[in-house]
């Protein structure tokens, strides 16, 4: 990766017409050494320029707002701006996640990298090539309408020798057009030119397999990730983090740590840090400190007793509806009056966890905070939103931090990165120098921002044909935005709530997201205080495909459980109730691709050591729509489950390249099996006690699926939709499912540990 | 403090460390190579391994005045910039999300294949007990060193 010239002002440079692109690409070390004190703007969003450049050697730039978390955004980019200026794809690169360089298109966020993130680089894309056109006139004297566009040439369709490249009509310059920007940032960000868009008939490079670009670099150890990043005078850093939630310094022996070379001690009010030249020392000052804490100010349930207390908690918000829109009250009326009606009702609850982002290295940061600005390197998922956190940490201006995305140690949604970065600013100012700062192992499991554990209870009556006439879901627990996945707010971060800021949590959660048109369909949720109100580990915020798991084990299950009782099969019972849509499709690919014999689930004879059954779930996320059959094994003595093969049907309308979606579904599907089987956040009463992989256990190689078989619904007549994520929330349901069709036990509570399953096997429920 | 000479990719490197200091932090921080990465400090996930005259290593809990003999990174298994056949396997099959993790899953597959070039799935697995990757590449790598079996074996041939 290369760094890039930070005393470079991209839109004073953007407002000069015709101006000539500076080459702003510096090697790394060169360009860290440059002085952080110049005031960097961030392009603006209706400026063409901002989205795309090309080069006095034709290869064209997209700039892109988001960033890749190592599923192939950025490929998926180039490819929609070649298909769109009618290049090579070879001749795209794509810088992203560095907010001088790119405008605020909301970072990585809820799989939206293509479906929103590629509008404004599409809209744009075509908006250069329409200007091209024009300018390709002009110089052939042709008029525009007898032109065509083809590997970075314009030319005359009646006669195709005469032609111009691109980068003899704009190379090294600006187009300086304006776009028409909806005035929106981050997700909803859209830019839009003159010219519509290509038909996706006309696409040649969207569909087409393509490999990552970073991958060989990532393969042959060359590739810089955030943890490399050095700057010339950079410390390094550890917090003291406490021993346990609330708890604060009350003295601090300094001396302790005086036999480190350079050693020396951070503290903020209760915030507390070391820093040393180098890293190892500080590491042991970390360890060595002595620190005498207060009492912990947290009063955590018994772990054991976690589900009651969400039961019994009381309901800080209700609502029927979403979970940022304003509350709708549930018709709980409505639902027991046609409940009265059913031949027979069936009910169930389902729990779920805490989880951990848990990500494979503890997040780390650099920050180089100067007299009125700063800069951030940082692994967030959300750098321009991490750079308005930083600035209003530090009380600086927004647009004097830049913050640069650098690979991080796993991106899974609002991770400890955003922390790391606070941490690092916080200390950076205090030092006076740059300052690098990572985590330890405890801080990366124990203290990351944690997705919310909750409680599902569903209802449903049934009458006498088993055909469904009331439905009800209700999800209680904890809020999902404790920490807000946008990094903006410095109290949404450790640093932040330690040296003062206050707690800004935000009640929300969400319901079921699938197309079951059911009548009486009642679904509510609601949310309850978290265990403690300041810097807690468990604090709750997005975890990929945040809710998903939760809700759609309880829904998805819970369809199992009534077709059981209606005698059906799973699958054609779902389709009761999804139509002639999309949905039903995906489903039936599934079961076509699995050989799906109809019978209902649990039907099977059951003897030996090892048990086998089937299991099928089908959830929606946005516009995407995923079934899953999982076939798993379940070994009687261990109750060990090992779901051997899953089938994937999955529709996100369009294909961009079917190699990196082949990819993401794979890694979705194999980590949430791992949330599924074994992921559990555990907690003392002031503390998390999940800090490691011992005390944190996630999917070894010993458990990775044998196969796991993509079907991708191709839909070329419509946009692409988001794949990131959406998968995620179809596999707990399904193992589930598919545990309770071997085995007849229907596990109610995630993860399916083996002690759980050998437990149920004894009992037999 | 101890002087302290490592022979790592190569090269000799002399040094003063706490011969107590894990490799890890000799490697990134005196030697300013990237790649072994630190990811628990407490030999259980693979981000830091090195070979060490061909056995896979954690770097992050080996003591840098232990680390006798001839230190191989990930960086350094390549031959003139070639890739060995596991890395190409492993770019082949695209066999990383993020890649933290990537320097344990390709140095132990190295030393499998160096010992056995026709590893049944099961041993696959099994060579691979303690290493964790987080995204969930573990599919695309147990094709990836299945491959790459295949090519040494090839070579071999």
């Amino acid at each position: 990766m290369a760094a890039y010239d930070v005393s470079l002002d991209r839109r004073s440079v953007l407002k000069g017409a015709g101006a000539l692109v500076v080459s702003i690409v510096l090697p790394g070390p060169a360009a860290r050494a440059a002085p952080a004190t110049a005031i960097l703007r961030p392009p603006s969003p209706s400026q063409l320029d901002s989205y795309l450049s090309i080069a006095e050697d034709g290869r064209v730039t997209a700039f892109f707002g988001k960033m890749d978390m190592g599923q192939g955004v950025d490929i998926s980019i180039a490819q929609i701006v070649a298909d769109e200026l009618d290049v090579d794809f070879e001749q795209v690169s794509v810088v992203m996640g560095d907010t001088a360089r790119t405008v605020n298109q909301g970072g990585g966020s809820g799989s939206t990298g293509i479906e929103r993130g590629g509008v404004p680089l599409r809209n744009a894309a075509a908006e250069a090539r329409r200007l091209l056109l024009d300018l390709g006139s002009e110089a052939l004297g042709v008029p525009s309408d007898r032109l065509a566009t083809l590997d970075g040439a314009v030319f005359d369709r009646n006669d195709a020798s005469r032609r111009v490249d691109y980068r003899e009509l704009i190379g090294g310059r600006h187009f300086d057009v304006k776009l028409e920007w909806n005035g929106s940032y981050g997700n909803g960000l859209i830019a839009s030119g003159m010219a519509e868009p290509k038909s996706p008939a006309d696409y040649k490079i969207v569909g087409r397999p393509f490999p990552r670009r970073d991958l060989p670099d990532i393969v042959m150890g060359t590739h810089e990730y955030v943890v490399d990043v050095k700057v010339p005078g950079m410390l390094h850093a550890r917090v003291i983090r406490p021993p346990a939630a609330g708890s604060v310094p009350v003295s601090v022996d300094e001396s302790s740590v005086d036999h480190i070379p350079t050693a020396r001690v951070v503290r903020e009010g209760d915030y507390l840090a070391v820093v040393a030249e180098r890293e190892w020392d500080a590491v042991r000052a970390s360890q060595q400190l002595a620190v005498e804490w207060s009492e912990s100010a947290a009063a955590f349930p018994d772990m054991d007793e976690l589900y009651d207390h969400i039961r019994e908690a009381p309901v800080v918000r209700e609502s029927a509806g979403g979970g940022r829109a304003s509350d709708i009250a549930p018709d709980i009326e409505a639902f027991n009056a046609a409940l009265g009606t059913a031949d027979r009702v069936v009910e169930a609850e389902y729990e779920f966890p805490f989880q951990s982002h848990a990500s494979m290295g503890p997040a780390c940061a650099v920050c180089d905070v100067r007299e009125d600005s700063a800069t951030l390197w940082s692994g967030s998922q959300k750098p321009h939103y991490a750079a308005q956190g930083v600035a209003r940490l530090l009380g600086i201006p927004e647009d004097n931090v830049r913050a640069i995305w650098v690979t991080g140690p796993g991106s899974y949604g609002r991770n400890d990165a955003g922390d790391a970065a606070m941490d690092a600013a916080l200390i950076s100012r205090a030092t006076g120098r740059p300052v690098r700062v990572q985590g330890m192992r405890h801080e990366g499991s124990g203290w990351d921002p944690k997705a919310p554990a909750s409680v599902h209870q569903v209802r449903a009556g049934l009458d006498a044909r088993g055909n469904v006439v009331a439905y009800s879901f209700r999800s209680k627990g904890f809020s999902a935005g404790d920490v807000e996945s946008n990094e903006s707010n410095p109290s949404h971060t450790y640093a932040g709530l330690v040296s003062g800021w206050p707690l800004a949590a935000v009640h929300r959660f969400a319901n079921p997201a699938d197309r079951y048109e059911l009548p009486q369909k009642l679904r509510y949720w609601q949310t309850i205080a978290p265990l403690y109100s300041g810097a807690s580990p468990l604090r709750t915020a997005h975890l990929r495909d945040p809710l998903g798991p939760q809700m759609h084990f309880a829904s998805e299950s819970f369809m199992d459980e009534l077709s059981v009782a209606a005698g059906a099969d799973p699958i054609e019972f779902r389709l009761r109730y999804l139509g002639d849509t999309r949905d039903a499709d995906v489903l039936r690919a599934a079961a076509e691709r699995y050989d799906w014999q109809s019978r209902p689930s649990g039907a099977t004879g059951r003897s030996g050591d090892v048990l086998t059954g089937r299991g099928v779930a089908y959830t929606r996320r946005n516009n995407s729509v995923v079934a899953v059959i999982a076939e798993v094994d379940v070994f009687t003595a261990t109750g060990r489950i090992w779901p051997r093969r899953f089938v994937v049907a999955s529709d996100q309308g369009i294909v961009m390249n079917p190699l990196w979606l082949r990819r993401t579904l794979e890694g979705n599907v194999i980590h949430a099996t791992s949330r599924a089987l074994f992921e559990e956040v555990r907690f003392s009463n002031d503390n998390v006690t999940s800090v490691d992989w011992l005390s944190y256990p996630i999917l070894e190689m010993a458990d990775a699926p044998e196969e796991i078989d993509i079907v991708l619904v191709d839909r070329p007549e419509l946009p692409p939709y988001g794949a990131g994520e959406p998968s995620t929330r179809t596999i707990t349901p399904a193992i589930a499912n598919a545990v309770f069709d071997a085995t007849g036990i229907r596990l109610r509570r995630a993860p399916f540990t083996r002690e759980r399953m050998r437990d149920a096997l004894r009992s037999g429920t | 403090m101890a002087t302290i000479t490592l022979t790592v990719d190569g090269s000799e490197h002399t040094i003063d460390a706490d011969a107590a200091m894990p490799l890890l932090y000799a490697l990134r921080d005196d030697l300013g190579l990237n790649n072994p990465r630190f990811g628990c400090g407490l030999a259980q996930c693979g981000a830091c391994t090195v070979l060490i005259d061909g056995q896979p290593i954690r770097s992050c809990v080996t003591p840098v005045g232990a680390a006798q003999g001839a230190i191989t990174t990930l960086q350094g298994l390549a031959t003139d910039g070639e890739p060995h056949p596991v890395q190409q396997a492993f770019i082949d099959e695209q066999a990383a999300f993020c890649g933290y993790c990537i320097n344990g899953w390709i140095l132990y597959a190295v030393e499998l294949l160096e010992r056995n070039d026709n590893p049944s799935d099961a041993e696959l697995r099994q060579a691979f007990a303690g290493l964790k990757c987080r995204c969930g590449a573990h599919s695309a790598i147990l094709r990836a060193v299945k491959r790459a079996a295949g090519d040494i074996r090839s070579r071999r041939a």
